[in-house]
């Protein structure tokens, strides 16, 4: 069954979680390029980023950034062993789902659907939430994402013994842990500093 | 004064080194090391500019206090008395722990098909007394903490604007949010460890 997406218009603010391209907004000004010392480049650690307003914005304080950039970047992308990238995606949209993200949502589904090459399955946890059955492994990963993203925590044995049962080992379980705990740490600034619009549309390809 | 561990998540969690927890956090060495210097960058800056220690760690310990950890509260509380804070301080600090107690995530969507999952929770507010307590400015950013730590999708320009009419400009507003942002990561970090290191014994 396909559920039908009410896609908003281009400018308006997203009402559904959606795999989709958004654009974000910031509340507060972010930082303009000529502002930017050698310690703000340091921040951004990939000078790429100074197109983006979130990073511009974030980069006002450049130590909490350069750190915060680099245990993001080994959590998701050192695959040594451990959970595979697209189980690492699937829990940080877990948490963002849960959280109510959804732009976060809809950049770490998209790299899921793109790692995993399961994007309707993917599409279903956007859908139908956090208690979608897709498959005892995916599950295990989803629970753990969401326990872990209660407050208080509510990830206990019960989340770890069903990880070791769906095959996982103690450096996936790691993998698993950081992977929601770092998103819980990105819904927060993109859900406060600033709000998710529906990308400008494409020109229309003549048909 | 009490040395610091080197690394305040395994301080936390009661990682032994050479242990089998210990291998696998070094196994993502740079995780690791980075989730500490984000620590350090928010609790031992070299320029703290207009968020004093003493209300990072204020923050920290309410912050902690909310997500009902009482060892890591324990922790930013001993940090908060050691950077000077006042007994009465901290027993504020205390109080507004109590106050704020809540389950979340809770919130509400933009108006369409999610209406269905919206979730009412406890929220909070600082009082006449905690604005005595704690400061004007500090009473306004433990508001914005239980916002971002419980319900971050009611967040809104609104939430920014009441953190400048407190005194707060955009360079610290950026800082206070990536202190209780980080919080809820090395907290869920310190949580899940736990766990995986009471599974292992």
């Amino acid at each position: 069954m396909t559920v039908a997406h009410e896609t908003a218009a281009a400018g308006a603010r997203p009402n559904a979680f959606t795999q989709d391209e958004l654009g974000w907004t910031p509340w507060l000004p972010p930082l303009a390029e000529s502002e930017l010392s050698e310690r703000h480049w340091a921040g951004l650690v990939e000078a790429s980023r100074a197109k983006s307003p979130y990073f511009m914005l974030l980069v006002r304080d450049p130590e909490v950034l350069e750190a915060r950039t680099k245990t993001d970047k080994d959590i998701f992308t050192n695959v040594s062993g451990g959970l595979p990238r697209a189980e690492r995606e699937l829990a940080a949209t877990a948490v963002s789902r849960s959280n109510g993200c959804i732009f976060c949502a809809s950049v770490h589904a998209r790299f899921a659907s793109v790692h995993s090459k399961r994007r309707d399955e993917v599409q279903r946890l956007l859908d139908e939430g956090t208690d979608v059955d897709i498959d005892e492994r995916w599950n295990a990963v989803v629970a753990a994402s969401v326990a872990l993203t209660a407050t208080p925590p509510a990830f206990g044995q019960p989340h770890v013994d069903r990880l070791r049962r769906a095959g996982f080992d103690d450096l996936a379980i790691l993998d698993v842990i950081q992977s929601a705990a770092f998103f819980n740490w990105a819904n927060r600034l993109m859900l406060s500093l600033g709000e998710p619009e529906a990308a400008k549309p494409q020109a229309a390809a003549p048909r | 004064m009490n040395a610091r561990e080197a690394d305040v998540i395994d301080e936390l969690t009661g990682v032994a080194p050479g242990s089998a927890l210990d291998e696998v956090r070094r196994a993502r060495g740079a995780a690791r090391a980075n989730a500490q210097k984000s620590f350090e960058a928010l609790f031992e800056p070299s320029q703290p500019g207009g968020v004093s220690i003493v209300q990072r760690f204020a923050l920290a310990a309410f912050v902690a206090g909310l997500h009902a950890e009482p060892e890591t509260q324990r922790f930013y509380v001993r940090s908060l008395a050691e950077a000077g804070a006042s007994p009465a301080l901290i027993g504020a600090v205390e109080a507004e722990v109590a106050r704020g107690a809540a389950k979340g995530p809770f919130g509400r969507y933009p108006a369409g098909r999610l209406s269905v999952e919206d979730f009412e929770g406890a929220l909070y507010a600082p009082t006449a007394e905690s604005r005595r307590a704690l400061g004007g400015r500090l009473a306004t950013a433990f508001a914005h903490a239980h916002l971002l730590v419980l319900h971050p999708r009611d967040a809104s320009r609104d939430a920014l604007r009441a953190l400048e009419a407190a005194g707060w400009e955009t360079t610290e507003i950026v800082t206070l949010s990536q202190l209780v942002a980080f919080l809820t990561f090395q907290i869920r970090v310190v949580a899940g460890l736990t766990t995986l290191a009471d599974a292992s014994r």
